[in-house]
């Protein structure tokens, strides 16, 4: 006997525990298995980009924070340096030092919760996700340090940084670098081998590498899928070109993958940290731009390799104190319409983790 | 897929669980147990120095929010103004420090203590009278440096947490 089946719509979302935020997915199920996907977005908009225009450009520096949440100081880096390469400004040596030590301890918090919140989706109930947050809480810690601010730094100014960091960070700052290598290790321990992880995630929502480019995904979504472009070797910013660190890339494209590289540039990161303590100069942070600046007429873009992808601002400058326009490339929205490509022919549990393994932020998405 | 060693992944994922069972716990009772914030810590109050301030409302200015409201009146006699009416609005500040860091008298700091909250929204204007400057107020050393090796050091998870031998 043949059982006829007809395809039903189930909205998953958009106050679901495991869509990181208000998103929906409108699927059509034939049974278990998807046959469509529509990803809706668009609850948390609050019109960063408008908001832009009518703010000073050093007054906006504080809402590039709320994009993405979980790598503010990223954002700040991005829009302060698309600022300076608008209107000019030189940025002292020992403020760019600084900048790349507090972007990559940034890039290794954000990791973190990425990977925990993938794990939890799995079903791994707060054990991982609770181990990850007590290594962020470190960060955060240094965070607080520098800037004053626990999620909301505010701390990058054009021309340099707010403030210099104070004499007890880099001590332990050190102490953070030695510690988290052997954290690093213990996740390796827990997870890597572990066979429920391997059986939900290994070969599942591949990513080939046509589809990965022609989204133009980024991040460690692309590298997943075996390519390697990474803005720091591809486009160089800042003083990365001083830094020796590997690009890791995966074989496959699946789940496992986009986890795996997570966890292998935290290491690099690290790398990266305690080749720029080594070099950091003294000297002066900030160098004297006035609050309101005009920038010649013009435009500009600069990006950064964000955790989740290539940050990218866009400004248009009329010669007055705001911007005329403020165009932000947030890495989550582009990574999020490979997401269709991903999911369909799984089931609904594999969805949940295929969308956990995007590590997407729902500030950044609907700006 | 298949597995060639079944459940030796979870036995050893289980010991990092165990060797969890023996470490220093990382958390904090709060209400009761409380530890020492950052010293640049931005808190949810303005403190104003009356006497350095000279009403010029560079930090009405720079706010993007426009949470501050400053009122002045020019005297003729000294040639100063007299600040009349200064409020924030904590209820709309958003604690970004851009106010602090503008001033260029330095009559403006960030309020090291925190738990601001109020039941009605209109207890969370500061006046004039509230933003001042007394013994009992703690001033932190967001911007100010010189005023920060006065507060306790922050307490850091880094230190907090024996690493086991």
């Amino acid at each position: 006997m043949v059982i006829k089946t007809e395809p039903i719509i189930l909205n998953i979302g958009p106050a679901h525990p495991s869509t990181h935020g208000v998103f929906r997915m409108r699927t059509t199920l034939d049974g278990e298995v998807i046959v469509e996907m529509e990803p809706i977005f668009g609850y948390l908009h609050r019109s960063i980009e408008k908001l832009a225009e009518e703010r000073t450009y050093t007054g906006f520096i504080p809402l590039t924070d709320r994009l993405d949440y979980l790598a503010a100081m990223s954002n700040n880096l991005a829009y302060c340096l698309t600022v300076e390469k608008l209107a000019g400004i030189p940025v002292p040596e020992r403020a760019e030092y600084i900048r790349v030590i507090i972007a990559e301890l940034q890039r290794i918090a954000s990791h973190l919760i990425a990977v925990g919140a993938f794990l939890q989706d799995c079903g791994a109930f707060m054990t991982p996700f609770l181990y990850m947050i007590r290594e962020r809480e470190k960060i955060l810690d240094l965070f607080e340090m520098v800037s004053g601010q626990r999620l909301t730094y505010n701390y990058m100014r054009f021309g340099g940084l707010s403030q210099d960091i104070p004499d007890e960070f880099l001590p332990a700052l050190r102490k953070f670098v030695d510690q988290m290598p052997s954290y690093i290790d213990e996740y390796d321990q827990l997870l890597a081998e572990n066979e429920i992880l391997l059986a939900r995630t290994k070969g599942i929502g591949i990513l080939s590498r046509e589809t990965a480019l022609n989204t133009s995904a980024s991040g460690p979504v692309l590298r997943a899928s075996g390519v390697e472009w990474d803005i720091r070797h591809a486009d160089p910013y800042s003083i990365y070109p001083r830094f020796e660190f590997k690009i890791p890339t995966g074989m496959v494209g699946d789940c496992y993958d986009r986890y795996w590289i997570r966890i292998q540039e935290m290491r690099q990161s690290v790398r990266i940290i305690k080749q720029a303590m080594k070099q950091l100069p003294p000297g002066p942070v900030r160098s004297t731009v006035p609050w309101l600046i005009h920038p010649p007429v013009g435009e500009a873009y600069a990006h950064v390799e964000a955790p989740k992808g290539e940050l990218g601002f866009y400004l248009v400058s009329d010669n007055s104190i705001a911007p005329y326009r403020c165009h932000i490339r947030g890495p989550s929205l582009i990574n999020l319409t490979a997401l269709r490509d991903m999911v369909v022919g799984w089931k609904i549990a594999d969805a949940i983790v295929i969308f956990g393994s995007i590590d997407i932020c729902m500030g950044e998405v609907d700006r | 897929m298949k597995f060639e060693h079944y459940g030796i992944g979870i036995a050893k994922g289980l010991t990092v669980t165990l060797r969890h069972l023996f470490r220093h716990p990382v958390t904090v009772q709060y209400p009761d147990q409380r530890l020492h914030t950052s010293r640049r810590i931005r808190g949810n109050e303005l403190v104003w120095n009356e006497e350095k301030c000279t009403g010029c409302a560079t930090c009405a200015q720079v706010c993007h929010i426009g949470a501050i409201n400053i009122v002045t009146s020019p005297s003729r006699a000294t040639n100063t103004y007299t600040v009349e009416k200064y409020e924030v609005d904590t209820g709309y500040c958003i604690m970004c420090g851009l106010c602090v860091e503008a001033c260029p008298f330095k009559a403006l700091y960030m309020g090291y203590d925190y738990e601001r909250a109020k039941y009605r929204s209109g207890d969370l204007v500061q006046t004039k009278e509230m933003m001042m400057t007394t013994p009992e107020k703690h001033i932190s050393g967001y911007f100010y440096p010189e005023l920060a090796t006065r507060l306790p050091m922050q307490t850091l998870l880094l230190e907090k947490v024996k690493e086991e031998e």
